[in-house]
């Protein structure tokens, strides 16, 4: 039900921002020129641009609705939330004895029950969220609620809840649940900051966040770079010989398809489940793919270059050294893109298995205690950190490879 | 004995199917030193694989090519070579792609600088020194390529149609440009192109080769090199005797050209 309502209120507002940031536009009289009329079918990709208006109302539209369906203090309106306080119905009933009796359940919905509440009405408390049994005094049945019949087994709706019969003709109420999420599915943003900020300041089991995080990182950093070290010349002497393409070919080939993930119970194997295992996992992440973006960097080199260079003087090694480097480097550049991207996701599934440190590890712990607040925090900051590997090795890209694409 | 020789060069190419194409056959030349030579003649003549063997590129089949006096082996510094496009390096700057002869050589900044910076200001690139490659338009990565080649001091300069991928305009401005650098340095030039024109302008020597197999048809040695060293070249193409020499180089191409689709039409 909730998940239907939000699927429907998003497609809801999706429409309406595009709509109203086009009113405004038009409004603001912005210039139309042809780029409007291409589109990725005619054969210009570079004609459909992101609009930047709606990456910021599609943030806000997530934090908005998050707020919404989980009763945020930070967004002034909530989706219907579960009833909480005093409600009841009225009941007529058969005693053990046959006689017919009547009467009243008063029922207090996530609220405690005054003390004075008795007097001649039943009295019941209903926990949040959940739903309990009311029997009814000298163990009567009952026959009909507010006016409607009930057998075992039905169900009468009330206000703010419904009436339920047991089997056995005990009668049950649940508060109506709303629309809201409780915390221990999807908790409140700022119960997910507050999480933030506790275990920023005194960790979690026995690691600060930072002891956490950085192992995390440094396991793919450690990874990345055995696999490039490796990964690297390997790749060269393939575009480079023959023999070595040949030899090789089938290995990397064969081990390029095979998801580093699979391979985590062999790893475990080999080499147990600490950091010498993680790494090795990493390595291997790394290596093909580094292999592969070295192999095409020198592949890729225009013979014309070669040729060129060779007439102007150069030796074997000198072609190499100022010629088929440089000319590989932003296909290695691409490939390390990758391989951090693989690294990073890789080292998050292999810390769900063994850890005692690592984002992975804080995230499955924390599931294992329902502590929904946590594993969320978690996911967001392996997001936000894997986003910023990439966009520093964007940057890092443009500085020191801005001839890439212009040869 | 100086000079570029080529004695009964051949070469054959095997196809993957079996077949063979016989790209050259039996070519013989001989290059004074200082002579530019320009080459024409319809696709498939052989003409890129005949500059591909002077540079060292390819061995041919057959025959030998040597310069003053010794056996070509391979691609050389005193062999240089302009390409049509795509054989500047990009991670480097304007200057250190003309100085990457020199400095590949190992000479010293001292050596080489003023005459690098002297061979960029020749060729009109003096703004555009610490520029890099790909922010250059066509015709002044056109003209790095010239510089970086004779910055290398070659004494053979071979051009692959060095002009083919220009604007028409920049393409007569460049013509100029290389026949007073001809005149200027006095290198021994082998112009590979594909327009009767820019073969007549700029070849005091003109080869005309036809295909299948690949030989050379025709020889002409023409004044108009000589006479458009520092004129304007569009004063020489209005000449009568230009035109006419234009038109017969022409039909004779075209025949080529016609007798190739002739003979693959008679096959299919």
């Amino acid at each position: 039900m909730t998940g239907l309502a939000l699927l429907l209120v998003y497609a809801g507002l999706f429409a309406a921002a595009a709509l109203v940031v086009k009113l405004i536009r038009r409004r603001t009289g912005q210039r139309k020129d042809f780029t409007s009329l291409k589109t990725v079918t005619f054969g210009d990709e570079s004609a459909i641009r992101p609009d930047r208006a709606a990456s910021v109302i599609s943030i806000l539209v997530v934090f908005v609705l998050w707020g919404a369906f989980t009763g945020s203090r930070l967004v002034p309106f909530h989706v219907p939330g579960p009833f909480i306080g005093e409600t009841g119905f009225a009941y007529q009933a058969r005693g053990a004895d046959g006689r017919p009796t009547s009467g009243r359940v008063r029922v207090f919905a996530g609220i405690d029950a005054p003390a004075d509440a008795a007097g001649d009405a039943v009295v019941a408390s209903v926990p949040r969220g959940r739903d309990r049994l009311i029997p009814l005094p000298g163990g009567a049945q009952a026959s009909a609620i507010d006016g409607t019949a009930i057998a075992p087994g039905g169900r009468v709706r009330v206000d703010h809840g419904t009436v339920s019969m047991t089997a056995k003709g005990t009668l049950g109420f649940a508060a109506d649940e709303g629309l809201q999420m409780e915390p221990i599915w999807l908790p409140s943003p700022e119960a997910v900051a507050g999480r933030f900020v506790e275990i920023a300041r005194t960790g979690y089991q026995n690691f600060s966040l930072w002891e956490h995080l950085g192992a995390s990182l440094m396991r793919v950093l450690a990874g990345f770079a055995l696999g490039s070290l490796v990964g690297i010349p390997l790749g060269y002497a393939m575009g480079l010989s023959g023999w070595f393409r040949g030899w090789f070919d089938p290995i990397v080939e064969f081990m390029r398809p095979v998801p580093p993930l699979a391979l985590i119970p062999l790893v475990i194997i080999w080499f147990g489940i600490w950091e010498t295992g993680k790494i090795v996992l990493l390595f291997l992440a790394a290596l093909w793919v580094m292999t592969i973006a070295a192999r095409a960097g020198v592949s890729g080199v225009n013979i014309t270059k070669v040729h060129a260079a060779y007439s102007l003087g150069t030796s074997k090694w000198q072609l190499l050294r100022h010629v088929i480097l440089p000319n590989s480097l932003p296909e290695i550049f691409t490939g390390a893109r990758v391989a951090m991207g693989v690294c990073w996701g890789t080292v998050v599934a292999a810390e769900l298995v063994a850890a005692q440190k690592g984002a992975g590890m804080m995230i499955i712990a924390a599931s294992k205690f329902q502590l929904t607040d946590i594993v969320l925090m978690g996911i967001i900051l392996i997001g936000i950190i894997g986003y910023a590997i990439d966009v520093l090795m964007r940057l890092a890209e443009r500085k020191l490879v801005p001839w890439k694409g212009r040869g | 004995m100086s000079g570029l020789t080529l004695t009964n060069i051949s070469m054959r190419f095997d196809l993957a199917n079996g077949a063979h194409v016989q790209a050259l056959q039996d070519v013989s030349l001989d290059l004074r030193p200082g002579q530019l030579m320009s080459v024409l003649g319809p696709s498939g003549c052989g003409k890129s694989t005949l500059l591909n063997i002077v540079a060292g590129f390819l061995a041919p089949t057959a025959g030998r090519v040597a310069l003053n006096g010794h056996a070509v082996t391979g691609p050389d510094a005193e062999r240089g070579v302009v390409f049509q496009q795509g054989a500047l390096f990009e991670w480097m700057n304007v200057r250190d792609n003309v100085s990457f002869g020199p400095r590949m050589a190992g000479q010293r900044e001292a050596q080489f600088g003023p005459r690098v910076d002297h061979l960029i200001e020749v060729v009109g690139l003096q703004d555009f020194r610490e520029k890099a490659t790909y922010e250059l338009s066509g015709g002044m990565q056109q003209r790095v390529a010239l510089a970086r080649c004779l910055a290398n001091d070659p004494d053979v300069i071979l051009m692959d149609e060095p002009l083919g991928a220009l604007d028409a305009l920049t393409r007569e401005k460049m013509q100029a440009m290389i026949l007073d650098l001809w005149k200027e340095t006095g290198k021994t030039i082998i112009l590979i192109t594909h327009s009767v024109e820019e073969a007549l302008l700029l070849g005091e020597r003109l080869i005309v080769m036809a295909p299948r197999p690949g030989r050379i048809y025709k020889e002409y040695h023409l004044p108009f090199a000589d006479q458009g060293v520092g004129q304007d070249l569009r004063q020489i193409k209005k000449r009568p005797d230009f035109a006419a020499r234009r038109e017969e180089i022409l039909s004779m191409i075209w025949n080529m050209e016609e007798e190739i689709m002739g003979r693959q039409g008679d096959a299919a």
